[in-house]
């Protein structure tokens, strides 16, 4: 028996996890396939009816909440993601050098990553409330005009912006921290007995050797972003009206509250084709970096 | 949130008292005798050490796998299941499990969460057994250990610290779920993040309760935090900073 099964070590121990992930992914994605190419509102009576491509050309035809959707998700992505990173990257610079408090600093930095996003979320309602908030006392105490935030269509997008960014900053900070903490020294006491200054030393040595780490840490928040499904819902639903509606939501909607999972399907398989893309065009742009390094 | 959480309804409505108001702890009280929070609680609870335990078991041996024989592929395919939206797997489970009669029950939340601690396991932890040395291994083998012998005592004690940051990351993203658990959870076996919308009615929303509960059920993974802090940062980056 003990034999046998280090003669197949390799496969045994892999084998679970690829049963796992062929059920749980790989045949919910052709049945997600097959179901775009059908018309269903979920009657047990009346099951799925074949109509082609018909869902396709709706939602990039017909369809104005698509269209939107997508824009608003790429919006939302582009900026959360290019904010947590300059950011990010303020901070672990700043929470490189020692300092008292560090231990704390850090853990508390760490609390919006770990805290469930529901639930902050619901805070969030509370900062954002016209009435009882503390986000318009906030503004006027500075002198600025008071803020519908969230009830307002044309600005709601951008102040769950603000809450993503709240979150993920951290994330990122942490993560670009760790990287920099692993850099080798050499470099920096090479380019010291030169006289280098600190902003050459950051433009020449931190900054190239970082890149590597930041483009890991960029792919995995653009991942992430690209499906933020819980502070939207949680806060607006996609609204008011559909100000806010991205991919994920109107996904979710078209399924769950229309009923519609062929539709439904449908905007899955495009949202899958466009994170796809979006992953692949960083993972080469991640490549070409690693290139002109070496 | 802590600050309203410990307000009267009255206090929270007037904006003059934004910092000095009279504390209460009944916002606590009433989502502790009156409400569904308690056994929401016990459903994340057991949703999330369910999927923990699951995601070991399988994840682990996975892992070591990829680490030992350079499984790259492999693992990039199991890797690409945390990349795609959570939504993707939805709508096929949904239809599924219900034809299975399975919706709102712990095996559905279960099942679905793997998706998302699986990969993490394994993920946090290939890089864990690609630091432990094979020297170590092949002197276990001398003293006659097989290969399997030789993970389970000598590699899976060595790795202790990973096993306990992956078993963390994996029990935290399980208990914040939301998407799966509202949907496969349905009205029966509501988990925590799930349950904080009973606070929202059509017309008015219990604020207090709303963020007493929220309070209560952030409370273990900031405790977690203060304590492995370095751990779940080194987990968090896991990967990232490997390339």
């Amino acid at each position: 028996m003990a034999e046998w099964l280090d003669k197949r070590i390799k496969h045994v121990f892999i084998f679970p996890a690829i049963i796992v992930t062929v059920l749980l992914l790989v045949f919910p994605l052709i049945y997600t396939v097959y179901m775009s190419l059908t018309s269903w509102s979920g009657s047990a009576i009346q099951g799925p009816r074949f109509i082609g491509l018909d869902n396709f050309t709706q939602l990039l035809g017909a369809d104005d909440r698509f269209g939107a959707a997508a824009g608003r998700t790429l919006l939302f992505t582009g900026v959360t993601v290019a904010f947590e990173l300059v950011l990010g990257y303020v901070i672990a610079l700043l929470l490189r050098k020692s300092f008292r408090g560090e231990r704390l600093t850090r853990t508390l930095i760490l609390l919006p990553v770990v805290a469930t996003p529901v639930a902050i979320s619901m805070a969030w309602m509370v900062i954002y409330d016209p009435n009882i908030g503390v986000a318009n006392q906030f503004l006027q105490a500075i002198g600025l005009q008071a803020q519908q935030f969230l009830a307002d269509p044309s600005a709601a997008l951008w102040w769950l912006m603000v809450v993503d960014v709240w979150q993920w900053t951290p994330m990122i900070a942490l993560i670009l921290l760790a990287g920099l903490t692993s850099l080798p020294e050499e470099p920096f006491e090479a380019a010291l007995v030169d006289g280098a200054s600190a902003p050459q030393r950051f433009r020449f040595i931190t900054f190239p050797l970082m890149i590597p780490v930041m483009f890991a840490a960029l792919v995995l928040r653009l991942v992430d972003s690209l499906k933020t499904f819980d502070i939207i819902y949680a806060t607006t639903k996609g609204g008011p009206g559909t100000a806010t509606e991205t991919l994920n939501t109107y996904g979710f909607m078209q399924a769950f509250e229309y009923t519609n999972f062929g539709l439904a399907s449908a905007v899955i398989i495009l949202f899958i084709l466009i994170v796809l893309v979006i992953t692949l065009i960083t993972s080469k742009g991640n490549e070409r970096a690693g290139r002109v390094l070496q | 949130m802590i600050l309203t959480s410990v307000k009267s309804t009255v206090d929270i409505y007037n904006p003059d008292k934004l910092f000095s108001f009279t504390p209460t702890l009944k916002n606590y009280a009433g989502i502790l005798t009156d409400s569904n929070i308690p056994e929401s609680a016990k459903h994340s609870l057991i949703v999330a050490i369910g999927a923990t335990v699951i995601s070991l078991l399988i994840g682990l041996p996975a892992a070591y796998a990829i680490a030992r024989f350079s499984m790259n592929l492999t693992g990039m395919v199991l890797l690409l299941v945390r990349m795609l939206p959570g939504i993707t797997y939805l709508v096929p489970w949904y239809i599924i499990l219900t034809k299975l009669g399975l919706v709102g029950s712990y095996f559905s939340l279960i099942v679905s969460h793997l998706v998302i601690t699986m990969p993490m396991v394994i993920w946090i932890m290939i890089s864990f057994f690609q630091n432990v040395s094979t020297e170590l291994e092949e002197s276990g083998r001398v003293d006659g250990l097989s290969r399997t012998g030789a993970f389970i005592r000598i590699v899976l004690p060595i790795s202790k610290p990973g096993i306990a940051t992956a078993a963390l990351l994996s029990f935290i993203f399980s208990w914040n779920q939301f998407l799966f658990s509202m949907v496969l959870g349905a009205s029966q076996k509501k988990t925590l993040p799930v349950a904080l919308f009973d606070f929202i009615g059509y017309a008015s929303i219990d604020w207090g309760g709303l963020m007493a509960a929220a309070v209560l059920m952030t409370l273990p993974v900031f405790i977690f935090s203060l304590f492995a802090q370095k751990h779940i940062v080194a987990g968090l980056s896991a990967g990232a900073t490997k390339g």
